[in-house]
């Protein structure tokens, strides 16, 4: 006998949150206190130990923190996750769990801004290095392996590039380096795309974008897949006695979630970009409606993508859901839709496309994406403005791209304004 | 081979007496990990282990035979071509359950017990599955897969 699978629909309301076990309150409760009481001297020394699992401090791990790292554990197929105060914290503690200096990082160019600033610049501070290739051909990652190469990152779909990466392929480049792929899949978002489904080891999330939906509130979360042969004897930090962690192995003692265990208690403990409680459950009311809102999203944006492509002032369009995309076949294998996020090109250049995000009636410019709000921006002056002119076609800025999150407004007043904002463009 | 939820929280639930066989003294190793974890959680622990005399607190036996009292679940920490003989002896001394830990599946001494009418559980951890099915492993981010609209009990 084996147990129910559950789907994404019903895992994105339930997974992670039974009803309460000391009142029954059937909503999540706000666990909003920094601290937990021990039982006894014995019970701290077990807890501290590891020995047993429970709350000692928020720091560490909270119960309702702790039901949106099992809910999206869940949606994304993985093991285990833990969460952090943003998406760029969620990152940076996952390479910083696998990293040591003098490791090498493989990634793809077409990246967020500020994960290229934090490869190009942060980390190699700390004596980490990344070589940068191009997202669309596996060769590349292959070609750029070295010996003390330790990960491999790339975006599941750019942002705002809008690359689609042959997971699978990068995964086995990867895997044949005995090296882990991570994947920041937060454009996509769980619901449409499971990196782990395609050989990713990490997943990485900006929880603020699609997760939450709300573009209220900021989060991050790292989750694992549990597959990752960690005693492969290129991560001693996950097999050897732990002098952070007065000798835990944790690959040995949590094994399948032993990587989350280690980012938790190295990396989480001790930089301390700790999610809040109520952060948490800010964004756990929007992850219940992510599979309808990922639905909308989708088609509204084709709309939009068909609408632009037909428009006499639009001189480019790209959006993988376009069925002539060049990378529309890959994302059909690898996700069930290609997102709110499309970027083109306004006939005029730079100028006029900046002319129309000012010209936008309820299109809101600036720099987030994944809200229920239609939002535009122009990212070589704003996300990607800190990258030189060759970095930001890298990563797949043109000078003239506008980005669209297209939000869940009535389509035809999503069109309405698009339009009139193209016309005062171009007036 | 047992793996659904509900039949697993049946063994944790009945079986109250633990022989854990090849349990370390070390309190840095899994095996004692898990010991201490059920002793905290009202399970009596019976360490199996020639190599020592007591173990946290628990006078330690040299086979499962020489247990004097009833045992209802053998937690089994040693290597998968060690395990049958292990079965065997889960059988004989009235066993209601052989539990191979993470990474331990050997599927005669599976056979062997399941014959008998015993549970048989392999390449699963009794803790992790007690937090998993009880309460704790959520609190650290793990999927339990445990979708409910009741109050662990």
């Amino acid at each position: 006998m084996s147990d129910h699978r559950f789907r994404a629909e019903t895992l994105a309301i339930h997974a992670g949150q039974i009803p309460d076990a000391a009142t029954g309150a059937r909503a999540l409760p706000i666990y909003q206190t920094t601290s937990f009481v021990f039982d006894s001297a014995d019970h701290a020394a077990s807890l501290f130990n590891l020995q047993t699992f429970g709350n000692v401090y928020s720091r560490l791990s909270n119960p309702t923190v702790a039901a949106l790292e099992e809910r999206v554990a869940a949606l994304e197929g993985g093991r285990a996750a833990v969460a952090a105060a943003s998406g760029m914290a969620a990152e940076a503690m996952a390479l910083m769990t696998i990293l040591q200096a003098g490791d090498h990082v493989v990634a793809a160019g077409a990246l967020y801004g500020g994960s290229v600033t934090m490869l190009a610049v942060n980390l190699r501070k700390f004596g980490i290095e990344t070589s940068f290739v191009d997202a669309t051909d596996p060769a590349a990652f292959a070609a750029a392996m070295r010996p003390n190469t330790r990960a491999v990152f790339a975006e599941s779909l750019g942002n705002p590039s809008l690359v689609v990466l042959d997971i699978a392929a990068v995964a086995a480049v990867a895997h044949a380096h005995g090296v882990p792929l991570v994947i920041d899949n937060t454009v996509p978002s769980p619901f449409l795309c499971n990196p782990v489904a395609h050989g990713a080891d990490i997943v990485v999330h900006s929880a603020t974008k699609y997760l939450a939906g709300h573009g209220t509130t900021l989060g991050g979360l790292v989750v694992e897949s549990g597959r990752f042969p960690w005693d492969n004897g290129k991560f001693p930090g996950m097999t050897e006695p732990s002098p952070g962690y007065h000798g835990v192995k944790f690959f040995e003692t949590f094994g399948n979630f032993g990587f989350t265990m280690r980012c938790r208690m190295e990396s989480l403990r001790v930089y301390g970009a700790a999610l809040s409680p109520m952060s948490a459950w800010q964004i756990l009311q929007g992850v219940e409606t992510l599979p309808l809102r990922m639905e909308r999203h989708c088609g509204n944006a084709l709309k939009v993508a068909e609408f632009l492509r037909a428009h006499p002032s639009v001189g480019w369009v790209n959006y993988p859901g376009l069925a002539d995309h060049p990378q529309h076949a890959l994302l059909q294998r690898q996700m069930r839709g290609a997102s709110g996020l499309l970027a083109f090109g306004v006939k005029g250049g730079v100028a006029t496309g900046v002319k129309f995000i000012e010209s936008a009636q309820f299109m809101s410019h600036l720099v987030n994406i994944g809200d229920t709000r239609t939002l535009i921006s122009h990212p070589a002056s704003t996300t990607h403005r800190q990258l030189d002119a060759d970095q930001q076609l890298a990563a797949g800025v043109q000078p003239d791209m506008v980005r669209i999150s297209v939000g869940l407004e009535h389509i035809d007043d999503i069109l309405w304004d698009i339009d009139q904002a193209l016309a005062a463009a171009r007036a | 081979m047992t793996d659904d939820i509900a039949t697993l929280r049946r063994i944790l639930k009945t079986c109250k007496t633990v022989a854990v066989v090849g349990l370390s003294a070390e309190w840095h190793r899994p095996s004692n990990f898990v010991a201490k974890y059920l002793q905290s959680h009202g399970y009596r622990v019976i360490p199996v282990n020639p190599r020592y005399d007591s173990i946290l607190g628990e006078k330690s036996y040299a086979r499962l035979e020489d247990i004097p009292e009833p045992v209802d679940l053998v937690d089994v920490f040693r290597r998968t071509e060690d395990v049958l003989p292990i079965a065997h002896s889960a059988v004989a001394i009235g066993a209601s359950c052989l539990w191979q830990q993470i990474g331990v599946v050997n599927r005669e001494a599976d056979a062997v017990a399941r014959a008998a009418g015993l549970d048989s559980v392999m390449d699963r951890c009794v803790k992790i599955e007690h937090a998993r099915l009880f309460g704790g492993l959520n609190w650290v981010g793990v999927d339990t897969k445990v979708i409910s609209a009741r109050r662990p009990l």
